[in-house]
């Protein structure tokens, strides 16, 4: 069985603040990790290798050092690794990022089953699963709480729906997006370290793509435009009581009754 | 850069909206939906429409005429029983051909976050998630304002050259228009082709889950943060909400003590809720936190730390220790009630 992880890497902090003059992120000084909602989704391609045999690959989109994140997968156990890097890809919204993906995808492999995470802490959409799936035309789930089977064409999940609770049945190839704690992510292992030092990381760029046209990809692809970016405003519309604790709970008791609460 | 082919705006009029249900049960994120398309839709001259889309559903559109909607699209067929993603989209699809709707908003609900994507790729446009503030231009750009990286910043987004402009909007950030006693607009029956329809997901079994006094309902909360010292005086709290008829809802350092069921987790990685009040106790009001809360009508918060970014939210904020303050509190609204 072939399955395919999509992992990203994201700034190791979401503290991240954003310049008063030029209204743009800072972000440099500060670190990278693995989308930690993709951990869970490698943990559950090496699951499924598990039981059913086959080989599992990590693909990207990034700059050059997302390569980082692959030599990561790899010390958990994964066997590929596929960076998709080029200048052109900068900027890119999820639309162009889904299509880079599911481009870079069908160079590669005809994977059986890909699994997403559930969502990234930076961008933090959720949206590049289903729009991976669209671009590649298989049908996709989300929230995928729990597998249940794992059969020779198809695969059974449990989803967690606001109010309900559904299991469907899947033919492959087709998608699933995790939800976070679908099994516990195993740690990096220092022997698979060694193991994997000289295992090489896949490249591709737009040039080794079936559609070439630049204006495909990043900024030139990208429909949405962030016209500016600002930092959550406060309420200055507060009140602030001290006194002795008597005071406040009976300030507190006429508030309430004067709210028409009690 | 130079040959970027323009979108015709003009082609595409009308603000539509998903309607977001489970077996015909509309959620209630559909009404707010509605209230924020008109008021878009008012701006720039144009109608509302409502996509409904399932089985046996017929009876409840009208309901929908009750708040503000100009037509409401019916597809009603067997194979739309259960929300599976290839007839929803395929669905979608022959909706927007035929209506060209200019902006379509999808409720961030679990369907919505994975409809929305799938069909802004179909054709080709941007999606812009979890909106908390929508505006529109007199060009008909969609003005789409956003958290990302965990509440921390917000982001201005339009879509300049694309139709239709999608955008998604969680529960509870818009407010839900008064329903009206006259109902106004139509229904339009729609049918597609059963071989578009076609689908490889089975779906197996649905489960109700039970029903729970979910803290997304709740119209009062009493939440509880780490300035709890122990398990046991989580007692105080849940006295508090009794007599205030109100849910309890926690901090994720509670969740992760194992003290309350992760479905009371207000924030970022948890819920969105927007009481008419919640009284925060001993919780310092990380933005993970407040961004769950913040569009509550009214906070009251109580923290022993001046200084705690809790106080930024409340509009009643109270410099104390919850543990001399709560049993007293307690005693007072009942004498109120008795009296
Ligand atoms: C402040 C801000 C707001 C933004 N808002 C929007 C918006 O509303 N709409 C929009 O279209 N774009 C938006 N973007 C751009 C968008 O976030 C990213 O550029 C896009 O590349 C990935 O989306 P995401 O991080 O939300 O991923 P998600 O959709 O949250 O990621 C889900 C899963 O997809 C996979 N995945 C995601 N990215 C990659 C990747 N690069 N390589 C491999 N796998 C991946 C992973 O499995 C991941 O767990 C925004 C960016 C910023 C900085
Ligand atoms: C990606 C990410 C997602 C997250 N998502 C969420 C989320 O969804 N929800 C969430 O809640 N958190 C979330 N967090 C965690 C969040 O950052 C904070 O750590 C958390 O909200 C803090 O909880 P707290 O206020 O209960 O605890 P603390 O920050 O420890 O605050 C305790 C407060 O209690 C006060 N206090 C102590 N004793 C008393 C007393 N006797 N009387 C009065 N006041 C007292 C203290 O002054 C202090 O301000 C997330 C973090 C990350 C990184």
């Amino acid at each position: 069985m072939e399955i395919l992880v999509c992992i990203k890497q994201v700034p190791g902090t979401t503290k991240v603040e954003v310049d008063p003059v030029t209204g743009v992120l800072k972000r440099d000084g500060v670190d990278s990790k693995m989308n930690p909602y993709d951990l869970y989704a490698i943990e559950t391609a090496l699951r499924i290798r598990e039981q059913r045999g086959g080989r599992v690959s990590v693909i990207t989109m990034g700059p050059p050092q997302a390569s980082v994140v692959i030599k990561e997968a790899y010390m958990m156990g994964v066997d590929d690794g596929i960076l998709l890097s080029d200048r052109r890809f900068a900027g890119s919204d999820v639309l162009a990022t889904s299509y880079t993906l599911s481009q870079g995808i069908k160079k590669v492999s005809n994977p059986d089953l890909i699994i997403c995470g559930k969502q990234t802490t930076d961008g933090d959409t959720a949206q590049v699963g289903p729009e991976i799936a669209e671009y590649l035309g298989i049908p996709h789930v989300a929230n995928v709480r729990k597998i249940l089977e794992i059969k020779d064409s198809s695969i059974v999940v449990e989803m967690d729906m606001p109010e309900t609770v559904e299991i469907a049945e899947i033919k492959y190839p087709c998608l699933i997006t995790v939800e976070k704690d679908i099994f516990q992510p195993r740690l990096p292992s220092f022997k698979k370290k060694l193991e994997t030092r000289d295992r090489e990381v896949k490249m591709f760029t737009l040039q080794d793509f079936e559609d070439r046209d630049e204006k495909s990809y990043g900024l030139n692809g990208s429909p949405t435009k962030v016209e500016r970016i600002f930092p959550p405003e406060v309420n200055n519309d507060r009140r602030m009581l001290k006194g002795n604790p008597e005071e406040l709970r009976n300030k507190i008791t006429v508030k309430l009754k004067e709210l028409r609460f009690i | 850069e130079d040959e970027v082919v323009k979108v015709d705006k003009s082609k595409w009029k009308g603000i539509a909206v998903y309607v977001d249900h489970v077996e015909g049960d509309i959620h209630p994120v559909t009404f707010e939906l509605i209230g924020k398309a008109r008021e878009l839709a008012d701006k720039v001259n144009h109608p509302v429409y409502c996509l409904f889309m399932g089985h046996d559903i017929g009876h409840r559109a009208e309901e929908l005429l009750h708040y503000g909607v100009d037509e409401v699209f019916v597809y009603d067929n067997e194979m739309l029983k259960d929300f599976r993603i290839e007839p929803y989209t395929a669905v979608f699809e022959d909706f927007v051909n035929r209506v060209k709707p200019s902006v379509i908003l999808v409720g961030a609900t679990t369907i919505g976050r994975s409809l929305a994507p799938r069909v802004a790729a179909r054709f080709k446009t941007g999606l812009t998630a979890d909106c908390t503030v929508l505006d529109i231009k007199e060009n008909t750009d969609l003005v789409q304002i956003r958290p990302a990286f965990g509440g921390n910043i917000m982001a201005q987004i339009v879509t300049p050259n694309n139709r239709p402009q999608m955008a998604t909007v969680r529960y509870k950030v818009m407010t839900a228009p008064e329903r009206k006693a006259e109902a106004s607009g139509r229904i339009i029956h729609c049918s597609i082709e059963e071989n578009r329809l076609k689908s490889n997901i089975n779906v197996l079994s649905v489960t109700k889950k039970q029903k729970e006094h979910g803290i997304s309902e709740a119209e009062i909360i009493v939440a509880a943060g780490r300035g709890i010292k122990s398990e046991k005086d989580m007692a105080m709290i849940y006295e508090l909400a009794d007599v205030l008829g109100a849910e309890v809802a926690c901090t994720r350092p509670l969740i992760e003590a194992g003290w309350l069921d992760s479905k009371r987790q207000i924030g970022l990685s948890g819920r969105t809720v927007r009481p008419k009040l919640i009284i925060t106790c001993g919780i310092s009001g990380a933005v993970q936190f407040t961004a769950g809360m913040n569009n509550s009508e009214y906070i009251i918060a109580i923290n022993k730390d001046e200084k705690a970014p809790i106080f930024k939210v409340a509009h009643y904020g109270i410099v104390g220790d919850i543990y001399e303050i709560i049993p007293g509190l307690i005693e007072n609204i009942k004498r109120v009630k008795e009296a």
